[in-house]
């Protein structure tokens, strides 16, 4: 009995600290596991099917190792024992079988759902896309609406329901844009665009941050997103338009220049070609824009 | 011309925690030198000094003897331990203080610098060190050889892998380390973002020492290849033999890849070079490639090792033979073909398309049959067996758990859709500590447990060594659990600070604890090594073969004579010392016919060999150019010179063999 005490006493620690932590994350914003966007859904439900597959396995194998290991420690002397027993073509079938056939399922689900949640891919919608450029800074979030000729700092506003075209690159470090709620990542590099589509169910804020270390202030680089009606979004344009606050190359550079914790601003474009610029910059003297630069 | 190059005594300066303990080092190391020279010298003690060095150049610091080398590997590798568990330690509490207005006990420049500390001290000094070390201890034993195929190599590995250490370390008190990570993806790790000499250490320690673990695979690669007991073939290897075979198959394709990404790297940093930088052509996303391509048969390196430890513990603790041998095999060789085609999943989210993400994503989950295959054998070796819950034992079951977690959010992560929501995040990191605490580090005690009575005669003990497992166990869970919550929080890794709004803080305190856990686990298993030391007489091991083990190295003695084997008698079947009691009943044959054989003598050259490397990469590290040359000469010379000398083995006499065997029977 004295033998059973130390495991007990550890596996009650370990089980209690775990059902009361799964009690806060029910209390908490999971973001990932509380969606507000379609491909955010549809990450969320392919998470879900892929561990129930998962468990297929999971589940088997704790029992067997738990049911064998006391069934035949060795001082239960009434177990079979049998030392030379050393394969079985039947069993080991099973078990080449059985993992390759739920890894065949999921490599169909892994296939489809790459093609289908593509972050390149754009979002079937009967609403107008819009287009949002991002670059990624030391250690801020750029936001660039070529269409709108509006600009801003660490937020980022668009209209629900409406599918948003985000083209991302970075004038720093390499950088992860994400906002969990919405969608998956995409890495932010310098001289490369790389792309998201993402899109809003309904009106909210949600955080996004950077995901890749890029230096001394990367755990500042936190933004809010923010979705919005329609008409909201217009009237933000037009103020932003009307702040005569415009971003130019000198205030680019100003920046761009490494500083932390940045309050969310926002500006008239008065560069409207600036996403390109930032690109090229990275560019070989002579290069084909063409590979490097995706339209 | 700056005589120390760009070294100067602002390098010795640092702020917060870092400078209060380089503080401490630099006052506390000479005043403690000179209270020893002071208390040598008042006590009279000089002659037990210089006897105690002597005994130290004689016996470990020059021997070839895999074992020996094999002992240096794992106390150099449990010392690297607890400084990267010191670095998990401070991580977790900044992490768990570090929330809203406060901003925690360190820097956000420190903190970078303590994680990159952490995974390359863990991955490289750490799980390398074990590794090397029980390779060494064991697999010369198990393939019933004397000894390694190239033992000066083997030795000079060794010293490359101390020197990368030391290189790594001193950066701690010259200079700094870099804070980029521990892959240091450029752009970050170019000149223009992270000027200092930091990632300049990072490139030169692992250069060092990965060039010592080149040597090292290629070396074992060649011993189980050429090396065997005459009668054991492939087929009737044993499976920790076959798992390491793999294992360094891996290491002599992926480890010059690393050699050559770090080289492109120095050059872009030294000689201002554009392989990887932003502008110029240069092309980053080509670096992460290039380190993935080493980084992922890396982790393999890693646990297919563990892997084989599992094997043998299994079987022999269950007292049956190991179940599936050749699915074992080919699950091996699957899983080392597999691991060398799916290093794109660190990074599905740098934007290829659908199609080579898909490829890569399949590949990986294809990883995890093979894998299961081997869990499901393990469990069939228990399986009418009569299970004896040793330590080792425990590790598996610890093992079977947490691998199976990690297998499991693995697979998730192979597909690239769901990679996009979790990739670098907490989910991420939590993945990872899965397979490499559970798998590899779990693994890894496993094997030092099982074999230590073959290198030091004496047995661990059980009580302390299963409340270490509990704490590392439980500590495991509660460390790694929240981080699997929190990375679906949306917490990213790597964050020194974080808004209190998140809702992050508990979770990170409950993965302290988690920490304080496997520290306490690591409490006992110094307290079971110095208990067990002190009572070694009574858990003395006479016979040689402790647990009824099956394979050779339970054949000879504890601890093993020097040359491991006096008579080559040829082998016949899969567990050659489990059939032998079988048939003959008694352990060892009564009367044997010995023979005169050739050991390597000592060397201090491999030693030599690594020190001018490491004065080589400080020279560059610092732009000393003066030295560079130099140094770079003194290698080669080094090399040419143990090269050229031919007289580096001694003849064993049977005479002596005999009388060194009459003693062991006795």
């Amino acid at each position: 009995m004295k033998k059973i005490l130390t495991p007990a006493f550890f596996i009650i620690i370990c089980l209690g600290t775990i059902s009361l932590l799964v009690r806060y994350a029910a209390t908490h914003n999971v973001a990932v596991l509380n969606p507000q966007g379609i491909i955010a859904h549809k990450e969320f439900s392919l998470l879900v099917t892929a561990t129930l597959l998962m468990l297929i396995v999971v589940i088997p194998v704790f029992i067997l190792t738990f049911v064998i290991a006391w069934k035949y420690r060795a001082g239960n002397t009434k177990a079979k024992y049998m030392p030379n027993w050393d394969h079985h073509h039947g069993l080991e079938f099973t078990w080449w079988a059985i993992p390759c056939a739920l890894i065949f399922a999921l490599s169909i689900l892994n296939w489809n759902s790459s093609h289908d949640l593509d972050p390149y891919k754009p979002i079937a919608s009967n609403a107008k896309p819009i287009t949002i450029q991002v670059v990624s800074l030391d250690w801020k979030w750029l936001f660039i609406y070529p269409d709108q000729r509006v600009a801003t700092v660490n937020y980022v506003e668009f209209p629900e329901g409406v599918p948003v075209n985000f083209q991302i690159t970075s004038d720093a470090p390499m950088n992860s844009f994400w906002i969990p709620q919405l969608g998956g990542q995409i890495y932010a590099m310098p001289g490369m665009n790389t792309s998201l589509h993402l899109m809003a169910d309904t009106t909210g804020v949600y955080d996004g941050s950077s995901v890749n270390i890029s230096g001394r202030g990367y755990a500042g680089m936190t933004f809010k997103a923010a979705s919005v009606t329609n008409a909201d979004f217009d009237q933000w344009i037009k103020t932003a338009q009307r702040s005569g606050h415009y971003l130019t190359e000198p205030e680019y550079a100003k920046i761009a220049a490494p500083s932390e914790n940045m309050p969310a601003t926002t500006y008239a474009l008065g560069e409207p070609d600036l996403y390109n610029e930032i690109m090229m910059k990275y560019m070989t003297p002579g290069a084909e824009m063409t590979g490097m630069v995706m339209p | 011309m700056k005589i120390l190059g760009n070294l100067t005594f602002d390098a010795l300066k640092h702020d917060g925690i870092t400078g209060l303990t380089v503080n401490a080092m630099l006052i506390g190391a000479p005043i403690a030198f000179i209270l020893l020279v002071a208390g040598l010298t008042y006590f009279k003690r000089w002659p037990t000094a210089i006897g105690f060095v002597k005994w130290l150049w004689k016996n470990w610091l020059t021997s070839l003897d895999p074992k020996k080398i094999g002992v240096m590997y794992l106390v150099t590798a449990f010392a690297m331990l607890l400084r990267g568990v010191a670095d998990a330690a401070m991580m977790r509490a900044q992490q768990a203080t570090s929330v809203g207005s406060s901003h925690g006990i360190v820097s956000s420049d420190t903190f970078q610098q303590v994680f990159t500390a952490h995974g390359t001290i863990m991955i490289f000094f750490v799980a390398m060190g074990l590794m090397f070390g029980i390779i060494n201890l064991v697999l010369p034993l198990q393939i019933g050889a004397r000894d390694v195929a190239f033992p000066f190599m083997n030795s000079a590995s060794f010293w490359l892998y101390v020197a990368g250490t030391v290189l790594i370390n001193l950066s701690l008190v010259v200079g700094q380390l870099a804070a980029t990570g521990w892959l240091a993806y450029p752009p970050l790790s170019e000149l223009a973002y992270s000027p200092g000499v930091g990632v300049d250490y990072w490139i030169w320690s692992l250069q060092i020492a990965g060039i010592g673990s080149m040597l090292s695979g290629i070396n074992f690669l060649v011993t189980i290849l050429k090396m065997r007991r005459p009668g054991m073939t492939l087929m009737k290897m044993p499976m920790f033999t076959w798992s390491v075979l793999n294992a360094m198959v891996l290491v002599a394709f992926a480890f010059p890849i690393l050699t050559a990404t770090l080289a492109m790297l120095a050059l872009d940093r030294t000689l201002g070079m554009h392989f990887f930088t932003a502008g110029a052509g240069g092309n980053a996303m080509m670096y992460v490639n290039l380190i993935w391509a080493w980084g992922h048969p890396e982790v393999y390196i890693l646990v297919l090792p563990a892997f084989g430890i599992f094997s043998e513990v299994v079987a022999t603790y269950s007292h049956k033979r190991l179940f599936g041998y050749t699915s074992m095999v080919w699950a091996l060789g699957a899983i080392t073909f597999l691991s060398f085609i799916v290093w794109l999943h660190h990074f599905f989210t740098m934007g290829a398309g659908a199609d080579v993400n898909t490829f890569f994503g399949i590949m990986t989950a294809v990883i995890a049959v093979p894998t299961g295959v081997k869990v499901f054998n393990w469990l069939f070796t228990m399986y009418r067996g009569r299970v004896v819950f040793a330590t080792p034992m425990l590790w598996f079951l610890g093992f079977v758990v947490t691998f199976t977690i990690g297998g499991m959010t693995g697979v998730l992560m192979s597909v690239p859709a769901i990679d996009f929501q979790v990739h670098n995040t907490l989910f991420l990191v939590a993945h990872f500590h899965n397979m490499i605490i559970g798998g590899v580090v779990f693994g890894y005690f496993a094997g030092i447990t099982y074999w230590w009575p073959k290198i030091f005669g004496f047995k661990l003990n059980e009580r302390l060594g299963r409340y270490a497992f509990w704490c590392w166990f439980t500590g495991f869970l509660l460390a790694f659990i929240p981080l699997y919550i929190l990375g679906l929080m949306g917490a990213a890794r790597r964050l020194d600070h974080y808004d209190a709004s998140m809702g992050w803080q508990w979770l990170f305190i409950v993965s302290g604890v988690g920490v304080l856990f496997i520290s306490a686990g690591i409490g006992f298993q110094i307290l079971q090594l110095a208990y067990s030391v002190w009572k070694r007489k009574e858990n003395r091991d006479t016979t040689g073969d402790p647990w009824n083990g099956r394979t050779l190295e339970w054949s000879v003695p504890s601890p093993a004579p020097y040359y491991n084997f006096a008579v080559l008698s040829p082998v016949t079947e899969r567990d050659p010392f489990w059939e032998a009691k079988q048939k003959a009943g008694s352990d060892r044959p009564a009367k044997q016919k010995y023979e005169d054989f050739e050991m390597p003598k000592n060397s201090p050259m491999g030693m030599f060999i690594a020190a001018f490397a490491f004065i080589f990469g400080f020279a560059v590290i610092w732009h000393i150019w003066w030295l560079v040359p130099l140094a770079l000469l003194a290698v080669i010379t080094t090399i040419a010179i143990r090269t050229l000398d031919d007289h580096s083995e001694y003849t064993v006499t049977a005479a002596e063999v005999e009388e060194l065997e009459a003693s062991h029977a006795q």
